[in-house]
């Protein structure tokens, strides 16, 4: 359930990158897409009533491995973050540049490339 | 001497990210105060990295980093096809980087430059040594963020809006590409590449691998501008700086598109009929539709970048055809056309350079008024059309036979059509920028620096060196053949 809710996420952020003419919209749709992706990239290492994957001392190691949550995901999705947050920053930097050179945010007036 | 060539492998592979991502600090950090420091600085550590890359031919090291066993912790891979790669990277980078010491004066903020141009290298080089699933998402993260960054360096119009374009597709492509690995993780639990293997080979085929693998080819298609998906390159390569514009084209697109997608389908998921099917396809349809769009085009870096596609399509369709001499000819293509193509955008941007405009219309006489950029433009346009001695003619020919021994013939068919038109295209390029009679639309013309027809010269001999590679056969050209074993030994096992 929560998986289709993620994969409802990407293809909304898809549908706004594809779809809309607006920069800062196509930037939105951006941002929606990448938490669907990290929302699918946690998910993977969910259990239900899992516990905090550290390992103290005098636990049993058995039980501990059948419990805990897989942290594996979370390093990778807290890499993800950082990853998708200087896209971010760049996207805005490089629409703010094409603002000041073109005067609008509409991707249809910026045509100087052709074909 | 020999200690130094018997130099331990496990401490220079780690070298090949930490050296330029060090550099790329430090050139920033010190250039506030000398001037000269980014050229010099940066091109030492673009000549060492290319140096250290001659000493990993021919061997085969797994190093882990933090010396965690392997399931736990991230290995770096090398291995003849991994090798072979990081020569094209780092040797093509450093005659870029010398090309730019010259060029790059038209820009302000050289350091700013090199420091880019250094991570970019420090991706490269990650991706093709990594064997870790995540860790390939972040290298080819790292080294297109700073291609976005280095394609709008000019900060005028077309460069900006060339610059969004290949941020907004390319970050989407990484975006599926990390789903993808997602999924993988998912089924197999594991991120280390031997280890999926392993799992994946006693799995059967289900559907959310097949959807994943769909996820990577969408991805990697992207990043390699397959036809489907090759929308941002004709507007990013031309509007990029003649040196990156060659970095693109030449490195870029084969060592975080083609050779990934090699690596992963040939070592990793292990090659269906139909994977293989889904390659050719890919590999002809971009063959076919970028010599369509290139010939009509009047723009010289941009006829150059429609070829980018064109010539991807034939490596993509050598490895489509899976067998050992379709594998040898689309490897061979790899290189060849990282040669030729980085020569013909440099060229581009000496023509540039010098006269100020790079539309073919405007241009004329340059043989008279540029001699030495007309001569390395004839030989690259030679190479690329498949004229006999130069390196292009041997790799097409060995994609065309491989085609007709596996029984393709319509598919050898087109790749001598494509071949043909190529070879008009840049007849056109050649008639009207170098042998036409001097355009009075031209003003006065700069001559070519010195650092700039340097690298020109180098990168024009590569182009007949790299044809000698078919002296030890011509079905089993040195240095080819041992990376081509890579892939042809199937999946690999722990």
């Amino acid at each position: 359930m929560i998986y289709t809710l993620c994969f409802i996420l990407i293809v909304v952020g898809l549908y706004g990158i594809v779809v809309k003419r607006n920069i800062v919209k196509i930037i939105v749709g951006f941002v929606i897409m990448d938490c669907g992706v990290h929302l699918l990239l946690i998910l993977e290492g969910w259990r239900h009533q899992g516990e905090v994957p550290i390992l103290q001392k005098g636990m049993d190691l058995t039980q501990f491995i059948s419990r805990a949550v897989d942290p594996l995901p979370q390093a990778m999705v807290l890499t993800s973050i950082v990853i998708s947050l200087g896209i971010l920053a760049l996207m805005v930097a490089l629409a703010i540049r094409l603002h000041e050179r073109y005067g609008t945010f509409d991707i249809d007036e910026m045509r100087r490339l052709k074909g | 001497m020999e200690r130094f060539l018997s130099v331990d492998l496990n401490l220079v592979i780690p070298l090949f990210v930490a050296l330029p991502l060090t550099m790329a600090f430090l050139i920033l950090m010190a250039s506030r105060w000398l001037r000269w420091l980014p050229d010099t600085l940066g091109n030492l550590t673009l000549l060492a990295l290319a140096g250290l890359s001659f000493l990993c031919l021919g061997h085969n090291v797994v190093y882990h980093m933090g010396d965690w066993i392997t399931p736990l912790g991230v290995d770096l891979r090398l291995d003849p096809l991994a090798a072979l790669l990081l020569i094209a990277v780092n040797g093509i980078g450093f005659l870029a980087g010398v090309y730019s010491i010259h060029y790059m004066r038209q820009f302000t903020s050289k350091s700013r430059y090199y420091a880019l141009f250094l991570l970019m290298i420090a991706g490269m080089n990650g991706v093709v040594l990594t064997a870790d699933l995540f860790n390939l998402y972040v290298f080819m993260e790292l080294a297109s963020v700073a291609s976005y960054a280095l394609v709008g360096f000019g900060c005028q119009h077309e460069e900006l809006e060339a610059s969004f374009k290949y941020l907004v597709l390319g970050s989407l492509a990484t975006l599926l590409v990390l789903v993808g690995v997602a999924l993988i993780y998912g089924m197999t639990g594991s991120l280390n590449m031997a280890h999926i293997a392993t799992k994946l080979s006693a799995m059967p085929s289900t559907k959310p691998l097949v959807f994943s693998l769909a996820l990577l080819i969408c991805g990697f298609g992207l990043k390699s501008a397959l036809v489907p998906f090759h929308a941002w390159l004709p507007d990013a390569h031309p509007s990029a700086p003649a040196p990156i514009s060659a970095m693109l084209s030449g490195v870029v697109i084969k060592a975080i598109g083609v050779y990934v997608l090699a690596r992963l389908f040939f070592n990793v998921f292990g090659v269906t009929p139909t994977l293989l099917w889904v390659l050719q396809l890919l590999g002809v349809v971009s063959m076919v539709v970028g010599v369509f769009l290139a010939i009509g085009q009047w723009d010289m870096k941009r006829l150059f970048a429609y070829h980018s596609i064109s010539q991807i399509g034939y490596v993509v369709l050598g490895l489509g055809l899976g067998t050992p001499l379709g594998i040898i000819g689309g490897l061979y293509h790899l290189i060849n056309h990282s040669v030729f193509k980085s020569l013909l955008f440099l060229n581009a941007g000496a023509v540039e350079y010098a006269t100020g405009t790079r539309e073919l219309k405007h241009l004329g006489g340059l043989n008279q008024s540029l001699p030495l950029t007309g001569k390395t433009t004839l030989i690259a346009s030679m190479s690329i059309a498949g004229i006999p001695p130069f390196n292009g003619f041997w790799s097409k020919l060995l994609i065309i036979v491989a085609c007709l021994q596996s029984g393709h013939y319509w598919l050898g068919g087109w790749a001598v059509f494509v071949s043909l038109m190529t070879l008009a295209s840049f007849l056109k390029v050649q008639k009207y920028a170098f042998f036409a009679a001097a355009s009075s639309t031209l003003g006065t013309i700069r001559k070519v620096p010195f650092f700039m027809s340097a690298s020109l010269v180098v990168l024009a001999l590569l182009c007949l060196a790299t044809a000698f590679a078919v002296i030890t056969g011509l079905s089993t050209p040195a240095f080819i053949t041992p990376a081509a074993d890579v892939l042809l030994k199937g999946v690999i096992t722990l």
